[in-house]
């Protein structure tokens, strides 16, 4: 599903700073990954390489079989919409449209009638327990319904992979665990999913975490058991 | 469609104010360009209305005093015109001079009918005096060419001087015979004109007042009616083989334009069309400016909204939004703002106009001697609210352009992370 192969990514601000050096990387599809590292480990840099949101300098990256490289924006927008589903640490919901409209914009760009796709937005609510919620500003929410509100979001364009990016950092233990269990139940169904965290509680719920540093990967472990570390047990994070 | 109207009053709605004050620049613009365009128009329409009461191909001729040396004589001489260059006029310019005639006035006349009497002066004339001054028949006859041809005493009275001589007695003032002078004239006819405030004159046939009066062959001025002077070039070639052929009759230089003074109406009339021209011109730059300071506050007012909405492009982007929905979003916000407020100030500034119109419409300045219309008409038509309507569009796209190729052009990722 994801090809990544040497990876290179320098930010020019001032001093050059070289984030990524040769990143190497083959997820399949169905797998549920995170990616762990501490902060200034490229961990953000390289999921937004992920999805499309920023460009490299060298390598290649497959999606899907696709070369993504050197794309215009018109394209990167186009397979944002229809291949990627983002679940962001801060929602990221628009302020001023309530639940089934911001789960409907990704609907928006494609065309979709307006009658066809709220319907379909209110489909993915129902499915995540907001129905009752649907005519709710993000503002009344608390943050777990707007988590999930922004997951349903994901979800509507039937992406090929979810990447989340820090995806309980803004929310309390429990509603994390929640968050996480969606997340869980998603991969049951076949869902490919990269978490990008630096929490090892949420790195544990994955079967699989790289580690990540100063730019390079480090170890790659296989975590099917996910109560075999201690911060697993009883699925309990924090 | 329905969804981006919806976005663009969700977000005006959030900022009641801003927009609100955006909008009334753009609508102070407009409706100071049709405001000043009306008035402008107003004074344009008036000038036209006085110009199309008299023949635009009409020239005078008055007489002057040399201001050059010419064939041993001194300058500073006086030139009497005679019925001599009367008869050239005619003769010499058959294809230019349509109808030649000339004035002869004779001043401070006694005028009295029965125990009435008025004091003015009376003029002799060609029967072409009412084609080229705006002096209009208001009953009877002008004076004719059999008039002249026979030397008739016939008299032409202003109809306000008829009132005088007639009016304590009811009687009709045509046939009568009024006194001047110890000379009879019969009243043929009576005119009017714009405004004259003191009908000082009375018209009788030219011949017969050089004869009466002894005035020799002398004349005052000739008038005549022209054809084929279509152009200023035209006009130029023709007022210097005049002064040429006057100038043979009265030895003075024909170079000199002081001799004889030439009042062609044409050449005043395309003079006075430039000087409209730039007026009207001055009023679009005007008004323009004026428009164009509106919308600079819109583009300014775009570009903090830009940078206000750059978190929410980028969720967009991030979801699949396209540069060129993210281009349209932004400047059809624009437009709409212009095109709203800019109508409001469209319909305030055609109301303006309408009222000017009625209140001072058709406005006369009186300035002693005569009355003029100065504001006449002061709208526009309904053309130049569409060409406004057209800028105000334009005006919106370009306002909103540059703040939305702005938006576009940031990077997702660094929209995201704007806040």
């Amino acid at each position: 599903m994801i090809q990544l192969k040497d990876i290179n990514k320098t930010y020019y601000n001032g001093a050059p700073l070289h984030v990524l050096k040769g990143i190497n990387l083959d997820i399949a599809k169905g797998e549920f990954v995170s990616i762990m590292g501490a902060s200034g480990s490229g961990k953000s840099t390289l999921l937004n390489i992920l999805g499309i949101l920023d460009n490299y300098d060298t390598g290649e990256y497959y999606l899907n079989g696709t070369l993504i490289k050197n794309l215009s924006e018109t394209r990167a927008a186009e397979y944002r919409n229809r291949m990627i589903g983002f679940i962001f640490q801060s929602f990221n919901l628009i302020s001023f449209k309530n639940a089934v409209e911001n789960v409907a914009l990704p609907l928006f760009y494609q065309g979709v009638s307006r009658k066809k796709r709220n319907t379909l937005a209110m489909e993915y609510l129902d499915r995540l327990g907001l129905k009752d919620w649907a005519h709710h500003m993000p503002n009344e929410m608390s943050g777990g319904q707007k988590q999930r509100v922004a997951i349903a979001r994901a979800l509507i364009t039937r992406p090929q992979i979810i990447l989340a990016d820090e995806p309980t950092g803004a929310l309390d233990s429990k509603t994390s665990v929640e968050v996480m269990q969606i997340l869980k139940d998603l991969h049951q169904t076949g869902m490919t999913i990269v978490v990008v965290t630096h929490e090892s509680g949420v790195a544990n719920q994955t079967d699989k975490i790289i580690h990540i540093k100063d730019g390079v990967i480090g170890t790659i472990e296989e975590n099917l058991n996910h109560d075999a570390s201690p911060f697993g047990r009883d699925g309990f994070m924090k | 469609m329905i969804d981006l109207w919806q976005e663009i009053y969700g977000t005006l709605r959030r900022n009641k104010l801003r927009t609100f004050l955006t909008g009334f620049a753009v609508a102070w613009g407009i409706f100071m360009l049709i405001v000043l365009l009306g008035a402008g128009n107003g004074l344009i329409h008036a000038f036209e209305q006085n110009a199309s009461e008299r023949a635009l191909n009409s020239i005078r001729i008055f007489q002057g005093w040399t201001t050059k040396p010419y064939d041993g004589l001194k300058e500073g001489r006086r030139i009497q015109l005679d019925n001599r260059d009367l008869d050239d006029t005619e003769r010499l310019f058959p294809d230019h001079v349509e109808s030649a005639g000339a004035t002869l006035s004779q001043s401070s006349m006694d005028i009295s009918y029965g125990a009435e009497y008025v004091n003015l002066s009376l003029l002799g004339v060609y029967p072409n005096y009412i084609e080229v001054e705006a002096v209009k028949t208001a009953g009877g006859r002008f004076v004719n060419q059999t008039d002249i041809k026979e030397r008739r005493k016939v008299i032409v009275l202003h109809k306000k001087s008829a009132d005088v001589l007639f009016g304590k007695t009811h009687t009709s003032p045509y046939g009568k015979f009024v006194r001047a002078g110890g000379v009879a004239y019969q009243v043929v006819g009576l005119y009017n004109d714009e405004g004259s405030s003191e009908p000082s004159q009375a018209f009788i046939p030219f011949t017969t007042l050089q004869t009466i009066y002894n005035k020799g062959d002398k004349l005052n001025s000739i008038i005549f009616t022209t054809k084929g002077l279509t152009d200023e070039a035209k006009n130029e070639a023709f007022e210097a083989d005049y002064r040429r052929v006057i100038g043979q009759n009265h030895r003075f230089d024909p170079t000199d334009d002081g001799a004889i003074w030439i009042w062609n109406r044409f050449t005043n009339y395309l003079q006075t069309q430039n000087a409209m021209g730039i007026l009207r011109t001055a009023i679009w730059v005007i008004g323009i400016f004026t428009l164009l300071s509106g919308i600079v506050g819109v583009s300014n007012i775009m570009l903090i909204t830009v940078r206000e909405r750059t978190h929410e492009f980028g969720i967009r982007k991030a979801l699949g939004a396209k540069p060129r929905s993210i281009l349209w979003l932004i400047i059809v916000e624009s437009v709409t703002i212009t095109t709203v407020f800019g109508y409001v100030g469209m319909v305030a500034g055609i109301g303006v106009t309408e009222w000017m119109n009625v209140a001072f419409g058709s406005q006369n300045v009186d300035n002693g001697m005569f009355q003029v219309q100065m504001f006449s008409d002061p709208t526009v038509d309904l053309r130049i609210a569409i060409q406004a309507t057209v800028t105000l569009i334009v005006a919106g796209t370009l306002a909103g352009f540059f703040p939305a190729r702005k938006a576009t052009k940031i990077r997702p990722i660094e929209a995201l992370r704007a806040d």
